[in-house]
């Protein structure tokens, strides 16, 4: 029975990266496709890492598979945030039907 | 004090790592070196850990982080499902656009969690913050870029846990 709820939970982690990558090629700004990589590969992955921890059972795959998960779930946003940043520091431009930018208004404050 | 609480915290990660669950006993080697190991990053680096450290230790502070972790399990699916749907709609119903909010959070811990929530909740991506408050957000649909409107759609949601857990 556990081993059922694993699997499909490896299932809809696949299914989330799949769609996530899907993203990832359809949006068309560097901001808009680190929304679709940073949420669904996050949730994603640490699915896949929960199913793989249940598969598994009480082992030390499982703990080691648990680790991973919260590690993911706190270092995948700080790395978006990071590129994020980046990329505007960089001087890479928003979508040009974006309606607003205020971040713009901060770069030019300093 | 805040030695010990990472001291404590290292060799648990590390125990859980190098756990024999399929032998059932715990090696002798493992633990000395663990111990060492978990001693030495304490010592070194508890300067860069976070400085809230009284966090760990206080139950009523763990309560309200059990509590939240539901509700935002719950946002990151939703967020899951916004994506995956703006992804897969044939005419992309994207409006972005960066907006600013303002937070009333003050210790670092609580804003880095809050950024992070921020981040992987429906439509907002954090990209930068100021010292006095502020934060830069990345919002997918843009519903409004007033501050004031921008935080209660944005923020509100997390603040009043976050200030529970760590303030």
């Amino acid at each position: 029975m556990i081993d059922i709820i694993g699997y499909i939970l490896i299932i809809i982690g696949i299914l989330f990266d799949i769609f996530g990558c899907i993203g990832l090629v359809r949006f068309p700004d560097v901001y808009n496709r680190l929304q679709a990589s940073t949420k669904c590969v996050t949730l994603g992955t640490f699915l896949l890492l929960i199913g793989v921890a249940l598969v598994c059972g009480w082992s030390a795959l499982s703990m080691k598979a648990i680790i991973c998960a919260v590690f993911i779930l706190i270092t995948s946003p700080t790395a978006a945030h990071a590129i994020a940043k980046g990329a505007y520091a960089s001087g890479v431009e928003l979508w040009e039907n974006s309606v607003v930018d205020k971040y713009a208004e901060e770069i030019d404050h300093h | 004090m805040r030695r010990l609480i990472y001291f404590v915290l290292a060799f648990v990660i590390w125990i859980l790592l190098t756990w024999p669950f399929v032998e059932g006993k715990i090696d002798g080697q493992v633990v000395i070196a663990g111990f060492i190991a978990s001693a030495f990053v304490s010592i070194m680096f508890h300067e860069i850990l976070p400085k809230e450290h009284h966090i760990f230790v206080s139950p009523v502070r763990i309560f309200w982080f059990l509590v939240y972790m539901p509700v935002f399990f719950y946002y990151v699916v939703m967020a899951n499902l916004d994506v995956v749907y703006r992804a897969l709609h044939p005419k992309m119903p994207i409006k972005p656009g960066i907006v600013k909010i303002k937070t009333t959070l003050k210790t670092e811990s609580a804003i880095t969690a809050l950024a992070n929530s921020i981040t992987l909740t429906p439509g907002t991506l954090t990209v930068d913050l100021t010292d006095d408050g502020f934060l830069y957000i990345h919002w997918i649909y843009v519903k409004s870029d007033d501050v004031e409107q921008a935080t209660k759609h944005i923020a509100q949601r997390f603040e009043w846990f976050l200030k529970k857990i760590f303030e």
